[in-house]
């Protein structure tokens, strides 16, 4: 009941937006959060905003991966 | 003439003889069909392969092709899979009274266009045109005729561990345009159909190496629907590698959104190729060398375990069965 | 920030954790995840595969499809074989079977049934069939109800007299609370899901954790989410660290989506609600608030919410709980196949019987 994607928002048209995601685009509407902007991520879950992708967090998970991926075996 | 289709125009009187010269025959000019006689007469030797479809898709016209086009596509195709070069088509059309004459010429274009890039001639047809609602617009049945090399063996049963699993190029595209078409599901992208002729392709790589064992395109259910027929025809594993199969990133995007899996979608421009690994460096290259197969890589390979069964090496490392589709996929939020 | 495809997919990295699961040392555990795309992710990337013996992954009843009472589905047949009704369903629906049919069966025999992507279509399709009841089949948990409240209020503010909801929503954290204090079960650890809790954030688990000593981790949907969740919360249930950890922070916040519970509730409210397997769990769903009684399909309609008895052999309730494995079901690969499922379990296509089939090498 979960299937969500991280689009980009690439125009704002009142109450909706285009996102994009992997280069195809949908209207979604944007009433579920607030404070966004052109260029910004959301998740999108069946025609919805339901959250804004928090980029600072997905920087420091991306570190923490990046990390792992230097540590030695064993 | 009317603009539009009538029962009269499948009575076989003055009207058919009208539409025939007006439409059929102004595009589909040969020497077979323009005896009018009720048969053609071909010579052919050697193994003759044989193959019919019919075709009902909707929408009948899509990015990238339509009902005619395909329908012709298709035909050539399952004679290339079979090792055949395919020579004669027929073509029969079932039409709805009312359908548009214009869109019949467009279609029947499209089918010479198609018969003309594929070096194939269409002989011999028919038409039927039924009540308002008896089809859906147009369905169109192709049988063709091709012949198959002395020295070439491909079939289904042919498969043996070792083997590697060929695609010709990137999965899902024609089966993701035609959802996006058809269910309104308002989603916005530039995929189209992958659908063309393959014969002129694959007989470049048969001229370079017969050490072919099978060949298939992923139409219907996809490659997973496909391969799982081949695993069960040859009594084999098949075992891909979820890394390298190739997909274009609006197939992706789609088939994320909506939970859909390209692996299951159609292709109408592809080709599966099962071949040992001896020759699959030079199937390869041949493949690469025509436009038609420029993204053809290695999914995949055969092996002894799990035979009957096709699975997937995650990009995890994990293990997965891929199973025979079981109706259409439907997009989903769970 | 990296594209979000290919960094939580990194081949490279994922064999790492893979690695790190798979040399696993510690007790033997229990860990269940509540969420169907939990269930469906780990299917897919093969994720069961990799995990040591030690380590049992329960699917539990975190999926809408399979939870969903059979009288939902007959309601919605019912409504769907009026010529002056168009249904309109998340794609998951079509195939849950009735009693007697399915609504994918009954599109066959020429129903106006009509899958959507989003709830908000429906909208479109009441204002282009005015002379039609267009209903929605609303089912899901948090992640999904705000939209359908939402698809209500935007009917509203519409003036749509042509438009009602069919709703058999339902919320997570009581079925959270339940299977904690099941001991039969003995949950050592919770994965959560992500995308719920990016709506009522993880405030809530935190109480679990207190209450019934277990540890849990929020874990996004990508595979390196999940492995990461899976060791983090081994981790945590070896050293006894009964925490609550967000591993899911790119999405999920500790106060969640404010405005979107807010909508939810302002068309929803809390009541009893029957779990397909399970049975009822008290305050568990959500219905329709009177204010918006014209948009309640089952009031519209005059629906009847009868429960019917799952089919005799059936042990779904237990293997959704955890407690029991598919191959413990009679019905399990004989009466009860993916092409003809009989119970909840095998009804979605990775429900955990339905998962369990396509395993059986």
């Amino acid at each position: 009941m979960c299937l969500a994607l991280p689009g980009k928002i690439i125009q704002i048209e009142g109450k909706t937006s285009i996102v994009e995601i992997l280069g195809v685009k949908r209207e979604v509407s944007m009433e579920l959060i607030k404070d966004y902007e052109v260029g910004e991520y959301v998740l999108i879950h069946a025609g919805c905003a339901i959250q804004k992708i928090d980029e600072e967090e997905a920087i420091k998970t991306e570190e923490l991966f990046r990390e792992l991926k230097e540590l030695s075996d064993g | 003439m009317s603009d539009i289709i009538t029962l009269a125009h499948g009575s076989g009187g003055k009207s058919s003889n009208e539409l025939i010269k007006n439409v059929f025959l102004k595009h589909l000019s040969n020497d077979y069909l323009l005896s009018g006689d009720d048969a053609a007469v071909v010579e052919v030797s050697g193994r003759v392969a044989y193959t019919t479809d019919s075709f009902v898709i909707t929408p009948i016209f899509f990015n990238g092709g339509d009902i005619g086009k395909l329908s012709v596509c298709g035909t050539v195709n399952d004679l290339t899979a079979i090792g055949a070069k395919p020579l004669y088509l027929s073509c029969g059309f079932i039409i709805e009274e009312g359908f548009p004459i214009k869109d019949l010429e467009v279609i029947v274009a499209s089918m010479a266009q198609t018969a003309k890039e594929s070096g194939v001639k269409i002989v011999t047809g028919d038409t039927k045109v039924v009540q308002k609602n008896a089809v859906d617009k147009i369905f169109i049945n192709t049988s063709g005729i091709g012949i198959i090399p002395n020295e070439l063996n491909v079939s289904g049963a042919r498969a043996k561990a070792g083997d590697k699993v060929i695609i010709t190029g990137t999965i899902g595209d024609h089966g993701c345009s035609i959802l996006l078409e058809r269910e309104k599901l308002d989603i916005i992208s530039d995929i189209k159909s992958d659908c063309k002729p393959l014969n002129k392709m694959i007989e470049k790589v048969i001229e370079r190496t017969q050490d072919i064992h099978v060949m298939r395109d992923p139409t219907r259910g996809g490659v997973a629907a496909t391969l799982n027929e081949i695993a069960v025809q040859s009594n084999v594993g098949i075992k891909l590698f979820e890394g390298s199969i190739p997909v274009k990133d609006q197939v992706k995007g789609v088939c994320e959104l909506l939970g859909m899996d390209p692996l299951y979608m159609a292709n109408e421009g592809k080709m599966l190729i099962i071949a040992p690994e001896s020759s699959s460096k030079a199937i390869l290259e041949e493949l690469k060398k025509d436009e038609a197969g420029a993204d053809s890589c290695i999914i995949g390979e055969i092996t002894s375990e799990s035979a009957g069964r096709l699975f997937m090496k995650t990009i995890t490392g994990g293990s997965r069965i891929i199973d025979m589709p079981v109706g259409d996929q439907l997009p989903r939020i769970c | 920030m990296g594209d979000f495809f290919t960094t939580y997919r990194d081949p490279e990295i994922l064999e790492k954790l893979a690695k790190k699961i798979g040399d696993y040392k510690g007790r033997k555990i229990n860990i269940m995840e509540v969420c169907g795309t939990h269930t469906m992710a780990i299917s897919r990337y093969g994720i069961r595969s990799l995990l040591p013996e030690s380590i049992n992954l329960i699917s539990g009843p975190g999926c809408p499809v399979c939870v969903t009472p059979v009288f939902f589905i007959n309601a919605a047949i019912n409504l769907s074989s009026r010529k002056d009704t168009i249904i309109t369903t998340f794609g998951d629906l079509m195939r849950v079977p009735g009693s007697e049919s399915n609504l994918l069966q009954q599109k066959a025999l020429g129903r106006d049934v009509r899958v959507v992507y989003s709830p908000l279509d429906s909208i479109k399709i009441a204002k282009q069939n005015k002379d039609k009841n267009v209903v929605f089949l609303s089912v899901g948990f948090e992640t999904t109800t705000p939209i359908s409240a939402l698809t209500v209020l935007n009917a509203k503010d519409e003036g749509l007299k042509n438009f009602s909801v069919l709703s058999a929503n339902k919320t997570v954290p009581v079925a959270l609370e339940v299977l904690a204090m099941d001991e039969d079960i003995g949950i050592d650890g919770y994965l959560y899901p992500g995308h719920v809790s990016a709506i009522i954030g993880t405030g809530i688990y935190e109480e679990l954790a207190r209450k019934h000593r277990i540890p849990g981790v929020v874990a996004g949907f990508e595979p390196l989410d999940i492995l990461n969740g899976i060791i983090r919360l081994s981790e945590n249930i070896n050293q006894n660290n009964i925490v609550v950890e967000n591993a899911y922070q790119r999405a999920v916040s500790k106060e969640g989506n404010p405005i979107a519970v807010s909508k939810m509730y302002e068309v929803y409210e809390p009541c009893d609600s029957v779990w397909r397997g399970i049975g009822n769990l008290p305050m568990s769903g959500l219905k329709i608030r009177d204010e918006y009684k014209e948009f309640d399909a089952w009031k519209v309609f005059e629906l009847e919410q009868k429960v019917m008895e799952e089919p005799k052999g059936c042990l779904c309730g237990e293997i959704l709980k955890g407690k029991k494995k598919p191959s413990d079901c009679l019905l399990f690969g004989k009466a009860c196949v993916p092409e003809s499922p009989v119970g909840a379990c095998m009804v979605s296509s990775e429900g955990t019987c339905a998962a369990y089939y396509k395993y059986n090498f």
